[in-house]
């Protein structure tokens, strides 16, 4: 609940962070800038560090936009940070600050704001962030633990429409020393991908047909009548069905350890690789707490992220899916990872290709039992 | 920006009444639309035919026989794949199944129709015309296709290492789909082959008659070993198989794989002894599946 006076606190302190971005020169820390790509890659980062805590700045642009979610054609107002949905994942250290700024150009209609749930305190910089068209505000907080967490608008009176027109994303906070399985060993990766699901709700016309807008503002009634249902049209990765398959499709290699960050930041959701598993499932996505082994599907609850480690045994393409298989298949939550490598005939081997039943054993007891009978 | 929108909305307006209009005013253009003259006949020529159906010898797959073969008698098919407006008139007839995509343009193929509702509309087309409309064989489909047919083989699947070929044939369809346009196009987009024929290996894939099959090659012999007619071959930019209900491909397809874009359909009219062709194959259809 905001009150009146939590707000006027937030426009005061928003304006104090706005005038001085060399206020932050209280921490006499290293800086670094990371300039951030969009899903399903993560900007380059180190697993481990020897250094000592720093200052991490981010830049989050918001962009509002009509984008196409299908390969229907079907258009969607979008909101958006960095114009990806989800915008991207910023990585920093367990004990560094995170430096963001969050700019929301003129050329938008909507005031935006970020609560980051790796952040402690003003609704996780939300009431802190609050910047209407042609403004910007700069947020400092200290990453103090380490795990995977959802970010997200959250403008009052609006959050859902914002968070389900694309206003999500993840911060991964890494233990200083890396990631640990519960025996204290080191785990690393070899490539991460960071999948965030989307849950969209699209109006439909009197004939069943996708309701398109000519503005973002006019998409709002109708797009919350269909939220009210809570039935999304679709359910897709990374903004769009097919985001991640066909030639979009991820890539890796037999021996390669992959981690997968997944987001959800509306509603569940069971990532499942089929034909693998997760070595390691970070399935609440805190590093704190021991990776959970072996698992074939794990949850993902609304409003949070997840990880999982997997080292690839056998070549192919491999469907990563939101295991409830409607939304994977019908809805468009599946993406596809082509594996190169030498197929392992002891994990799996074909022992006979499909063919006719042996008649002897089919028909054994047919040509047996009138025999008997007699 | 604004009027140009407008403009669009007004185009668009413009389009969806159309149909209407192509149904109220004008059944006798859409009916000889359709009459004799948009046949292509083909006399029979030998012609290249790679067999539709998995292959195997010694157990390990192969590709299918491909041979020169010849049709035994003309083939008569037609030049288009069947428009909206002409499945619109066998639904309105209450003879063809009821699908979403009939209120698409009249003058774009019809598409989202599974092999019965093909199999309803050429009964109708039988009955209303005298003559003997059926689906045609994935031969007669190849032969008519002409240079247009793609009988290249999919890469071989080697039991001792599947996945090279599941990678190689992911990436095949994957650089096909990327350009592909997914909405049915007005008759003709596509272009027109050495025989006539539009829109063949365009975006919309055609049912056929032919049942999957699975047969060894073993002793230089085939044999088929399993023939599923709940299943048929579909032809188009690469054949593929369909089970006979699926209406929207992209459903109907697996975990890990490019589907075909759109399903639909042309006929042939039988020119041997009426009927017995397409009624022998459908007889036998109907006990496998009973």
């Amino acid at each position: 609940m905001i009150t009146r006076r939590t707000a006027l606190m937030g426009a005061a302190i928003a304006a104090l962070l706005a005038t001085a971005p060399a206020l932050a020169d209280d921490l006499k820390l290293p800086r670094q800038h990371v300039n951030l790509v969009a899903p399903p890659f993560v900007h380059p980062h180190e697993q481990a560090t020897r250094e000592g805590p720093k200052i991490v700045e981010f830049k989050l642009t918001v962009q509002e936009k009509e984008v196409v979610i299908d390969d229907a054609g079907t258009r969607f107002w979008a909101m958006t940070y960095n114009g990806s949905m989800p915008g991207p994942m910023m990585v920093l250290h367990e004990g560094d600050y995170m430096e963001l700024t969050l700019v929301n150009p003129e050329t938008n209609a909507m005031p935006h704001n970020i609560d980051l749930h790796a952040a402690t305190g003003a609704l996780g910089g939300g009431a802190l962030t609050k910047v209407n068209p042609g403004e910007q505000a700069v947020l400092r907080w200290k990453a103090t633990r380490p795990g995977v967490f959802v970010y997200h608008c959250a403008p009052e009176g609006m959050i859902p429409w914002h968070v389900v027109s694309g206003m999500h994303g993840a911060v991964m906070v890494l233990p200083r020393d890396g990631l640990k399985d519960g025996d204290g060993k080191p785990l690393h990766y070899d490539k991460i991908f960071y999948i965030g699901e989307n849950d969209l709700y699209v109006p439909k016309d009197e004939n069943g047909k996708y309701k398109t807008y000519e503005t973002l503002g006019e998409s709002y009634a109708d797009t919350t009548e269909v939220m009210r249902k809570l039935i999304p049209t679709h359910v897709v990765f990374e903004g769009r069905a097919g985001a991640l398959t066909g030639k979009n499709a991820l890539t890796a290699k037999v021996g390669e350890t992959v981690m997968i960050v997944h987001s959800e930041a509306n509603r569940d959701t069971r990532p499942h690789l089929i034909g693998g598993h997760g070595d390691y499932v970070w399935e609440a996505g805190k590093f704190n707490n021991p990776p959970q082994k072996d698992l074939e599907t794990w949850f993902v609850r609304g409003g949070s992220a997840g990880a999982a480690l997997y080292t690839f045994r056998e070549p192919g393409v491999y469907a990563y899916v939101n295991h409830n298989l409607i939304e994977a298949v019908e809805l468009g939550a599946t993406a596809h990872i082509k594996v190169e490598g030498k197929w392992n005939e002891d994990l799996m081997k074909q022992v006979s290709p499909p063919g006719p039943i042996p008649p002897d054993k089919l028909g054994a007891i047919d040509s047996v039992s009138p025999v008997v009978t007699r | 920006m604004l009027v140009a929108i407008k403009l669009k909305f007004a185009i668009a307006a413009g389009l969806l009444a159309a149909p209407v209009v192509m149904h109220s005013l004008t059944p006798a253009t859409v009916a000889t639309d359709i009459g004799f003259a948009e046949f292509a006949e083909i006399p029979p020529a030998d012609f290249d035919y790679r067999m539709a159906g998995d292959f195997s010898r010694a157990g390990r797959p192969v590709e299918s026989p491909n041979s020169t073969t010849r049709l035994s008698a003309k083939l008569r098919i037609m030049k288009r794949q069947v428009t909206v407006a002409e499945y619109r008139r066998c639904m309105n007839a209450g003879a063809c199944p009821r699908i979403g995509s009939a209120d698409a343009r009249p003058d774009t193929p019809v598409v989202g129709v599974n092999w019965h509702d093909a199999q309803a509309y050429a009964g109708w087309m039988s009955r209303t015309t005298g003559l003997n409309y059926r689906l045609p064989t994935d031969q007669e489909w190849s032969f008519a296709a002409a240079e247009s047919a793609r009988s290249e083989v999919a890469p071989l699947v080697d039991p001792s290492d599947p996945a090279q070929a599941w990678i190689a044939r992911y990436e095949a369809e994957s650089a096909r789909a990327a350009s592909v346009v997914l909405a049915p196009q007005r008759v003709g987009t596509f272009g027109q082959n050495s025989n006539g024929l539009r829109d063949v290996g365009g975006n919309v894939w055609e049912w056929t008659d032919t049942c999957f099959v699975r047969a060894t090659l073993d002793d230089g012999s085939l044999r088929v070993t399993n023939t599923n007619c709940g299943v048929r071959v579909v032809q188009g930019a690469h054949r593929t198989y369909m089970t006979d209900f699926i209406r929207d491909p992209r459903t109907g397809g697996c975990a890990a794989g490019v589907p075909p874009a759109n399903l639909g359909f042309r006929l042939v009219i039988e020119t041997g002894f009426p009927g017995m062709r397409g009624m022998v194959s459908n007889f036998f259809g109907s006990l496998r599946r009973s």
